[in-house]
């Protein structure tokens, strides 16, 4: 069953820009795709749209069967931006409850949920810290948990380790894959990183600007689970360059590889 | 340990307040002696009249004004004590004034283009044009005189907390807004679990503003009242005998001044325990 299916969407701002153009794909069950391609292709209004954060101006966006708004209404997804955005008034388990409080869920409910959330991006005993007192990592990580603690369908991100530095980057990636492998959901992942783009995804979307079209879908075949030592397989580096060649063609922009 | 640290770290604020403090006093002794010395009347004539003594308006505040009269400070406690309760209901009406205002133009940009350059002009206009209305426009309604007092501090109250409350309520950050809309969150959701809390400092920076403003409001206030019991009244009778005893008008200052100091702590004070932020962001 495709969890996301876009078509014919096209997104044209106010002043002419076409940011999107004639768009389609579909996303199955369990899968993590990436969108990949340079600032100004439009991929992280493509995130947008199937969020129903943004209207497209032409085509559709179904998420889990359903139009994008009725989804959204349905909290049929969680959202990771490239900022934290924590609430600073309220604590680590409040900013993770927060969903939690919108849909209903009663405080008993709310505090045992938010405690599986935090064992499980290993911030247990940080409840009651407030945002600020978290390292960027960290608040990542905070973020990631609110946005799976109603268990979504549906994962988006948006560039979610583009502010962090390589390392602690390379170390949260692994860390979302177990996250990804547990709940079984569906991950949209946007990112301007190759590398995290191979190392993550079952499927690589590549994206070029001006107007922003797909330029080429690329499975990836790696072996699951991955580890470090992926990052290392020739087959791993063949990916690579297949996606960094997918992004020439498509005419590039100040690339981060 | 904590404890050991916040304590050193409040004597040394405290120490830096008394240093600040001497050298006022000292700045005031020396412009006075070398006015005097060298008879300067620029700005201002320096003499024992115009500028007296800091000790000795202090040591006024322990004298009797006259034979019959009890201690200045007692007096001047009592007055302030008047002033206050003036204030403090000017305040808070002017708060939850300026708040609802603020929330109600926040709401609309329609009403903001409509209503806020009135609520900028009502600033323009001199309180001391508008404060004889007011008390005539209560006292008609058998109001009694301080609350129509209250009602002219709380006038000079609102504004701030008005223009920080719609500047607060659409600080939010967007990508806030849109995790919020990620949620199908409604517009009230929002206004309180977001829009609210993110405008809170605004708020508090406005309250800190008012909380003086309000003491000067009400002083202003209660000279069309005639009301003689409050520090306007004490601010008008000693300015007559200024020629004879500058030193109680310095000294009735003196404790406006504390008064203001003290409203503006007790805000500081419920900002503390309201408002959490980085450390960084508190103002």
């Amino acid at each position: 069953m495709s969890v996301v299916e876009i078509s014919g969407v096209t997104k044209e701002f106010k002043g002419g820009t076409v940011a999107l153009q004639e768009i389609d794909l579909e996303i199955e069950q369990g899968e993590f795709v990436s969108l990949i391609g340079p600032s100004g292709c439009g991929k992280s209004t493509l995130l947008r749209i199937i969020g129903d954060l943004v209207e497209p101006t032409k085509g559709a966006a179904v998420v889990n069967g359903k139009p994008a708004r009725q989804a959204r209404r349905d909290h049929d997804y969680g959202i990771v931006f490239q900022d934290a955005v924590l609430y600073d008034w309220r604590t680590v388990a409040k900013n993770v409850a927060l969903p939690l409080e919108l849909a209903g869920w009663d405080r008993e409910r709310r505090s045992k949920r938010v405690e599986e959330m935090l064992d499980l991006v290993e911030l247990r005993g940080f409840g009651d810290h407030h945002p600020w007192q978290l390292s960027g990592g960290m608040q990542q990580r905070v973020a990631i948990a609110r946005a799976l603690s109603f268990d979504p369908p549906l994962l988006l991100m948006d560039e979610p380790f583009g502010a962090l530095d390589e390392m602690t980057r390379e170390r949260l990636n692994g860390e979302l894959l177990g996250i990804w492998e547990a709940s079984r959901s569906t991950v949209v992942f946007v990112t301007h990183s190759i590398a995290e783009a191979v190392f993550l995804s079952t499927r690589v979307v590549v994206m070029s600007p001006r107007p922003g079209r797909i330029s080429k879908m690329i499975p990836v075949d790696l072996p699951q689970p991955r580890t470090t030592a992926t990052r290392e397989e020739p087959r791993f580096f063949e990916l690579a360059t297949e996606v960094r060649e997918a992004l020439h063609l498509g005419g590039h922009v100040e690339l981060k590889v | 340990m904590v404890r050991a640290v916040q304590v050193n770290r409040a004597g040394k604020r405290l120490g830096l307040l008394l240093v600040v403090l001497a050298v006022i006093w000292g700045l005031w002794e020396a412009v006075r002696a070398l006015g005097i010395h060298y008879g300067w009347t620029w700005p201002f004539t320096v003499d024992a009249t115009s500028m007296p003594h800091i000790h000795d308006m202090i040591w006024a505040l322990f004298q009797r004004p006259n034979p019959q009269a009890p201690l200045l400070v007692v007096t001047l406690l009592k007055a302030a004590a008047f002033t206050a309760r003036e204030a403090a209901l000017g305040f808070a009406m002017g708060a939850v004034g300026g708040f609802v205002l603020g929330a109600l133009l926040a709401h609309s940009r329609m009403r903001q283009r409509g209503f806020l350059p009135y609520v900028v002009a009502s600033q323009t206009v001199p309180i001391l044009a508008i404060a004889p209305m007011v008390v005539i426009w209560f006292t008609s309604v058998h109001v009694t005189p301080w609350v129509s007092v209250a009602v002219i501090a709380s006038y000079l109250t609102f504004f701030p907390v008005a223009i920080a409350t719609l500047r607060g309520l659409h600080a939010a950050d967007h990508r806030a807004v849109e995790l919020m809309r990620s949620y199908a969150a409604s517009r009230w959701t929002v206004l309180w679990k977001l829009r609210f809390p993110t405008a809170l400092p605004y708020l508090f920076s406005a309250l800190k503003v008012s909380a003086t403003a309000s003491i000067v409001g009400a002083i202003i206030g209660e000279s069309p009242s005639s009301i003689a019991g409050g520090l306007g009244g004490a601010i008008l009778n000693f300015s007559q005998y200024y020629s004879f005893q500058p030193q109680n008008l310095w000294a009735t200052n003196l404790i406006a001044a504390l008064l203001g100091i003290a409203f503006f702590l007790v805000v500081v004070a419920a900002e503390k325990i309201v408002v959490r932020r980085a450390p960084e962001h508190v103002g």
